[in-house]
């Protein structure tokens, strides 16, 4: 659309700042390339596992490493962070070992959710990086739920939600920036507008100009970002976070970047994307553009990349190892967190599977 | 003090002991509730606590769990069962399942307050009663009171539960039956049943609303000389096997009363749980009287619902095998 501004950037194709760089410490500038990098490497070897057989499915975050991670960033460790799953960058920033992901992926009965999810659905209590759902948007209601809740305890906590922009058709986006509008919680929305919900393009998503300006019909500031700068991504997101802990409610942050990957390892997206576009947006890659920057102002050397990509790999490849040597779940945990108590009908159930298991063991299932 | 009443004594309870607890939905702030069931708590406890939500139970159910999450009690008001759907996803898909897929780290206890049944003339969208729908997701206990004693008592021990509950309110009888009830907190525990009426010769087996039905049929059976001990479920997810089945077996038979339409429906499970385990103690099958499995009526809602009369045939029919 004609009218439509360019989304904020601050770095240009090589990386170089063309506009006001955010006050980051070089500690700070590197986690955040940290987790841009192991979210990429731990994508590659993902995908990998799941080709090999060894993990059934794989949903990665290709090229969307920059507009997630910007936007963790400029969250405190404290609040709230309600993700999808193509955000496992902000998982890395916050501190989740590559070790528990990987169990994660694997299923085994040292992933802390006993095998119940599919891989990438990770859950952080620890680190408050909340559960993920497959169903789409149904995080964000919550995001605002705990934001009320903070505010009517008056704790010092803003909560962040990230979705796609195929989210944005859900109803529970629309009631969610609705009820956070009304009620201006300290919320801040990231739509990781990737360009595609699977198969289906923008175009057949939103009539809208932008998704940014779907806020406007809620009452609050939508603002549109360039999804590959992590920078720009940073910025905006710490203007929107500031505000929300200053009482000025919440922002919809859209970041425009570009799936460079399937949907999941289920997907095959030579179906439907133009290769153009894939050839045009690696020119831009969130990665390339970050480490340009971080090399030109002297926070990175190119050996020193080299280093950090190299002890990410091997911790990933001790992950693998550790996880392809796990025991599996067992047949209690099956009926176990369904509620508080084992009930005694889920007692009856697991006791009466661990018979017929017990009885058979030839066959698979008697852990 | 009425059904409704003890709801309303139960949650200012709640609010008064725990300021955990928060109340929201349609109306439930200035208004106090279309039903009048959260009537004064919005000037007892103040617009933070007793929140009027935007009309969408979507997002009701959805904040709920949000402020379950980060540690409120939250006891969200659903105006009518029959509404409740667009909020189906957030209570199956999330509330429900939370706690398992986070391997028990976030958990949302919280209480789903909502109004059910048919008998007030209200057609087919304020008269369902769709428990089974619930009842087949695990994750969510299922509270049925049918007294106003029990509806306080249960009320008061879901919102200390650490386990999302559905609590379905029978507002057919809201107003209907009285009783005096005990100031001050107390809690009824979830998942025991209770006899309601005892006798011998035959098991009468309902909940809510249908309890009244099925003590009105023991009534009039007494008068022809027939011992029938009624029992009310009260919790139907987790529910009370023993007293089931003690009361099976000394009777030796059994008829099942909801006014949900048949099929799916919770009285087909008891059936089979009672067949399964008591096979040899039966002195007949089981009988299930229900409402229909058509959508819920308007003008022809007495001829849908269970009645005395119909619970009374089913009664001679067990008898007479």
């Amino acid at each position: 659309m004609a009218t439509l501004e360019p989304p904020k950037t601050i770095m240009n194709d090589d990386g170089q700042p063309n506009g006001e760089v955010p006050d980051l410490s070089q500690d700070a500038l590197l986690d955040m390339y940290e987790a841009m990098v192991t979210t990429r490497l731990l994508n590659e070897r993902g995908m990998k596992l799941q080709r090999q057989g060894r993990i059934h499915f794989y949903v990665g975050s290709m090229g969307q490493e920059a507009s997630h991670v910007g936007f963790g960033a400029a969250l405190k460790e404290t609040d709230w962070y309600f993700p999808h799953y193509r955000d496992t960058g902000v998982a890395v920033l916050r501190g989740a070992s590559i070790e528990e992901m990987v169990h994660q992926c694997y299923g085994t009965a040292e992933d802390h959710i006993q095998g119940r999810q599919m891989p990438n659905h990770y859950s952080f209590k620890d680190i408050n990086f909340y559960s993920i759902s497959s169903p789409l948007s149904t995080q964000i209601p919550h995001a605002v739920g705990a934001a009320y809740a903070a505010q009517i305890k008056d704790d010092d906590v803003v909560t962040g939600v990230a979705f796609g922009d195929g989210s944005t058709s859900e109803g529970d986006f629309h009631v969610a920036m609705n009820f956070a509008g009304v009620w201006n919680t300290p919320t801040v929305f990231l739509c990781q507008n990737n360009q595609w919900a699977i198969s289906v393009p923008t175009e057949k998503q939103t009539a809208s100009e932008s998704f940014a300006i779907k806020a406007k019909a809620y009452g609050f500031d939508g603002v549109r970002v360039d999804g590959n700068d992590v920078l720009a991504l940073y910025q905006a997101s710490r203007e929107a976070v500031e505000k929300a802990r200053n009482g000025g409610g919440p922002t919809l942050i859209e970041a425009v970047t570009y799936r460079m990957g399937p949907h999941s390892s289920s997907d095959d997206p030579d179906r439907y994307v133009p290769q153009e576009d894939l050839e045009a947006w690696s020119n831009r890659d969130p990665i390339d553009l970050f480490q340009a920057f971080l090399h030109e102002q002297n926070h990175l050397t190119e050996s020193e990349d080299e280093a950090l990509r190299e002890r990410i790999k091997d911790e990933i490849q001790a992950g693998v190892e550790s996880a392809e040597n796990a025991e599996g779940p067992t047949i209690d945990s099956l009926v176990e967190d369904v509620y508080a108590q084992v009930p005694w009908h889920l007692r009856e159930q697991a006791d009466d599977l661990k018979r017929f298991y017990g009885e058979r063991p030839d066959m698979d299932g008697g852990h | 003090m009425t059904l409704v009443e003890a709801v309303n004594d139960g949650l200012n309870t709640a609010m008064h002991e725990d300021d955990r607890v928060v109340v929201l939905g349609e109306d439930v702030g200035v208004n106090g509730g279309v039903f009048r069931a959260t009537d004064g708590l919005y000037d007892a406890y103040g617009e933070e606590r007793v929140i009027d939500t935007p009309l969408a139970e979507a997002g009701i159910i959805g904040t709920a769990m949000g402020m379950a999450l980060y540690g409120l009690r939250p006891v969200p008001e659903i105006q009518f069962l029959d509404f409740i759907y667009p909020g189906f996803d957030q209570i199956v898909n999330e509330v429900a399942k939370i706690r398992y897929r986070s391997g028990g780290q976030y958990t949302a206890p919280m209480v789903i307050r909502t109004p059910y049944g048919g008998g007030i003339r209200g057609g087919h969208y304020h008269s369902q009663s769709s428990e089974a729908y619930f009842a087949h997701t695990p994750g969510l206990k299922i509270v049925i009171p049918s007294t106003p004693t029990d509806t306080k008592g249960l009320l008061l021990a879901s919102i200390q539960d650490e386990d999302p509950v559905m609590f379905l309110e029978p507002k057919r009888v809201y107003r209907a039956v009285k009783e005096d009830v005990e100031e001050g907190y107390y809690e009824t525990e979830i998942g025991e049943a209770r006899i309601a009426r005892e006798g011998d010769d035959v098991t009468v087996i309902a909940y809510g609303a249908m309890l009244h039905v099925a003590l009105q049929a023991a009534q009039t059976a007494e008068e022809e000389g027939v011992s029938v001990e009624v029992i009310d479920m009260r919790t139907l997810v987790p529910f009370d096997k023993d007293t089931l089945e003690a009361s099976v077996k000394k009777t030796g038979r059994a008829v099942l009363v909801q006014e949900a339409p048949r099929t799916g429906g919770f009285m087909g499970e008891i059936s089979a749980f009672l067949h399964e385990r008591l096979i040899l103690n039966l002195e007949a099958p089981i009988q299930r009287v229900t409402g229909l499995d058509t959508p819920f009526p308007y003008t022809l809602e007495e001829e849908y619902l269970p009645t005395p009369t119909r619970v009374l045939d089913a009664v001679d029919e067990v008898l007479s095998y």
